[in-house]
């Protein structure tokens, strides 16, 4: 087994570029168990040895509040990494001690990369790298992670320390009289009682009483009730005492001596600078315009429609050739294999089914690129700054803004990659909010459904029909998130502080491995489950088939037909190929004859489960003024969005509708009695806001760490939906609006 | 004088004197380096006035009006 070496450090130190640096193409992503924190592990090979690397989540801290905080202490307590390298930003040097501070507290073996050397000497800071190093008592080695400088030193300081495998001494430092004291009574009282110590140092344990640290003090009650208990009233003994005296709390007293400690090592001539710390740099002065009150939002619109722009003006090409693709694979299948159930199911179950959920790849990688130049250049922080006062009022974050907006926040894109995009939130509450209302924006699959029901009733107000489809899922995601949050995700705002990084350009290889990674968990996860799910659907389609007896009547009227023309005419359409000239008469022979199974094929589709399942709910839809054909086309939207027009086609008997020729299905609609610009009103309505499709459904339960959610999702979302369709047609009906 | 770190108007500096608040924003507040003598500058305010912009120890930090609250930063 090859050593294990942790990277770990505070976010935007420079952690994942080192990571991408050491491992290169040898690295994969996973999750750590039971939660959705991301997981990167890695290998550096070199000179003959191999080191197993993980990338532990970004923390400031390591105490127990954040997820990745508990996920990265539990990774160095239970898998004892044999060393942890500490990413330290150079030029931001005091505060990211701080977590380096608290590894020595710990007794880890710790090897400290001081990164972003460039940065800081142009900002015009000189660090003594051995003195930090004697100080501390630790290696320090300076780095630039994105040139590679200093990787060679880091990585034989970090094969020297395996190698010595000494045993560390924890860190420590006064934390004041008070607190010393009762520490070093509660030290011997833990080691006395072997109070968790076959996985914790004596002194860190206490130190955590005293921190108040949640994990630890559910871990000791249930080892040993009696002595947690006494641990706890002797920290509340010292925290009263601080209150009364100082008026502060003992963590935050801790936390003072831990930059108290820092301070002093940095004074002893470690650190220098050259101009006043907190001068304005390029970075800043870049922000006064990205920022700025009216500039800023101005900004933001015209980066976030460039977003756009480049998604879907680059995508298209190569998802145009993935569908051509697949319409190949399809007419070569159908070629080869005879007529019948097989051809059916491979065709319209599996190369359909999977042929949608890859079509969407190349849009989805783009998008993800765009977010990932974003991301990494810190304008996205910049974003959530200028939007959270907005989006607070509705208990969401800043940074939800951005999964909205991927989502279909400006009409056309799409929920999965939207959903992944909640990852840069880390506020559990927040960021399970926007999960599950940001299925309501209009994804790119609603806007075929949107084009044909405005062409049919609407034609007119298109322009306005769209703003107002746009506003009103902006407005309903906002208010369902409102409710959700003061009802089932309740729970008071996660405090917004966090640090707005400076600008910096993005390294190429870190924008593709970024892309990259999610793309190929989209890959992952939609394919495997799509594929069950589309042959399921597939069957409830097309199970049971229409009795012999039906089908012999379709047969006979093809015939009758074929009987009423000359031979010749037959035989001229028979050895046709696809698109020969054909002469009048043969024409008009194959129309009637393609009406025919057209008829055929509708009268299938209502017989089939599906069918049965949308005849069976008209009794309710009605009230939403939806007949059984909706019903279906509904039912296997849920699949994909896309499916709801091309089965409203199979069953309005116009055989295979296309999504860019939805404009004979438009015309059927307008002139069908059942069908009146309410209904197709309710049917807009319901489509904004029904169940997510099925990969967003299983990309939401993914990233929720719960199918709980996937399924409320899908329940809450469609009964919402339904209640306003059918409010709208009740309300409209009732007062006479909008019919024909 | 100390004040309120809400009303301190953009660019002001000062030093924070404490932080009037524990658990889990306190915490925060502290690891983002805002402990008692920090010197601090506003560098200034979203579009709608909220969340405020800090200069702390060399990097840029964002805290909400309500989180500013708890701060009482000395200034001249």
């Amino acid at each position: 087994m090859a050593p294990t070496v942790a990277l770990a450090g505070n976010p935007n130190s420079g952690k994942t570029t080192l990571f991408n640096e050491l491992t290169g193409s040898r690295q994969h992503v996973g999750n750590y168990p039971g939660v959705t924190v991301e997981k990167k592990e890695g290998t550096y090979v070199r000179d003959g040895y191999r080191l197993h690397i993980v990338d532990l989540p970004g923390t400031y801290s390591l105490t127990a509040y954040s997820l990745e905080e508990v996920v990265a202490r539990d990774f160095l307590v239970n898998q004892k990494p044999e060393v942890v390298i500490n990413i330290v930003d150079a030029s931001n040097l005091d505060r990211n001690l701080y977590l380096a501070v608290q590894f020595l507290e710990m007794g880890i073996p710790i090897c400290i990369a001081l990164n972003m050397m460039d940065v800081a000497k142009k900002r015009g800071i000189s660090i003594d790298a051995k003195k930090l190093s004697s100080l501390l008592g630790v290696p320090v080695i300076p780095t630039v992670a994105r040139s590679g400088r200093g990787k060679k030193e880091l990585m034989e300081s970090t094969v020297q320390i395996i190698h010595e495998n000494h045993e560390m001494a924890p860190l420590k430092i006064s934390y004041g009289a008070d607190i010393d004291q009762a520490l070093s009574e509660m030290e011997n009282e833990i080691a006395a009682g072997n109070f968790l110590t076959d996985i914790y140092q004596a002194h860190w344990i206490a130190l955590k009483y005293m921190e108040n640290d949640e994990q630890i003090l559910t871990l000791g009650k249930d080892v040993n009730p009696a002595l947690a208990k006494k641990l706890e009233d002797a920290v509340r003994k010292v925290s009263h005492h601080l209150q009364s005296t100082l008026d502060t709390y003992p963590e935050a007293m801790i936390a003072d001596q831990r930059y108290g400690y820092i301070k002093s090592i940095l004074k002893q001539g470690v650190i220098h600078h050259k101009y006043d710390q907190n001068r304005l740099y390029i970075s800043d002065r870049i922000d006064k315009v990205l920022t700025n009150r009216f500039l800023g939002p101005l900004i933001m619109l015209a980066v976030i429609a460039g977003l756009y722009h480049f998604t879907f003006t680059y995508s298209e090409v190569p998802v145009s050739w993935l569908e051509s693709f697949f319409k190949w694979l399809g007419s070569a299948v159908s070629v080869i294999l005879p007529d019948g159930l097989l051809k059916s199911l491979i065709i319209s179950g599996i190369i359909n089914g999977v042929g949608g959920v890859l079509g969407f790849v190349p849009l989805i990688m783009f998008m993800f690129l765009g977010i990932a130049i974003l991301e990494d250049s810190g304008y996205l922080a910049r974003v959530a700054f200028m939007l959270d006062r907005v989006f607070r009022m509705f208990g969401l974050h800043g940074s939800s803004v951005m999964a909205f907006i991927v989502s279909g926040g400006i009409a056309g894109g799409c929920a999965v990659p939207g959903v992944m995009a909640t990852r840069t939130l880390k506020s559990p509450r927040e960021r399970l909010a926007t999960l599950l209302t940001l299925p309501f924006m209009n994804c790119g699959a609603k806007l075929p459904v949107f084009a044909m029901l405005i062409a049919a009733f609407f034609s007119k107000y298109e322009a306005v029909i769209m703003f107002m489809i746009t506003i009103g899922s902006w407005a309903g995601a906002l208010l369902v998130a409102k409710l959700l949050r003061i009802t089932v995700i309740k729970g008071a705002a996660t405090p917004f502080v966090m640090e707005l990084p400076p600008y910096r350009m993005p390294t190429f290889k870190g924008l593709a491995i970024h892309a990259w990674e999610r793309t190929w968990q989209y890959i992952k996860k939609a394919g495997t489950v799509i594929l069950g799910l589309s042959i399921v659907l597939w069957a409830m389609m097309t199970f049971p088939g229409l009795p012999d007896q039906k089908l012999q009547e379709y047969e006979k009227l093809k015939q009758a037909e074929m009987n009423r023309v000359p031979v010749a005419v037959i035989q001229q359409l028979e050895d046709a190929g696809e698109n020969a000239d054909l002469s009048n008469e043969a024409q008009s022979l194959k129309g009637r004859l393609q009406r025919i199974d057209a008829k055929a094929a509708e009268a299938g589709l209502r017989y089939s489960i599906a069918g049965r399942i949308g005849t069976s709910l008209e009794g309710i839809s009605r009230w939403a003024g939806f007949d059984w054909r909706t019903n279906i086309a509904l039912i296997g939207g849920i699949a994909a969005k896309e499916v709801v027009v091309s089965t409203l086609g199979t069953a309005y008997s116009l055989g295979k509708v296309d999504l860019e020729e939805i404009g004979s299905l438009s015309e059927t609609l307008a002139q069908d009695p059942n069908w009146s610009p309410l209904v197709a009103l309710g049917l807009i309505i319901f489509t904004m806001f029904y169940s997510p499709c099925f990969v967003a459904v299983i990309c939401i339960s993914r990233e929720s760490g719960s199918w709980k959610w996937g399924a409320f999702a899908m329940a809450f979302n469609t009964a919402l939906a339904f209640g306003l369709a059918a409010l709208s047609f009740q309300f409209g009906s009732a007062f006479g609006l909008l019919v024909k | 004088m100390r004040i309120n770190m809400r009303d301190m108007h953009d660019n002001q500096a000062g030093t924070v004197a404490s932080i009037k608040v524990s658990g889990e924003l306190g915490r925060r507040i502290r690891d983002m380096g805002l402990v008692p003598g920090t010197e601090i500058k506003i560098q200034g305010r979203a579009p709608l006035y909220d969340p405020v912009a800090l200069r702390v120890r060399g990097a840029t930090l964002t805290l909400r009006n309500t989180e500013a609250d708890y701060i009482e930063v000395e200034v001249e």
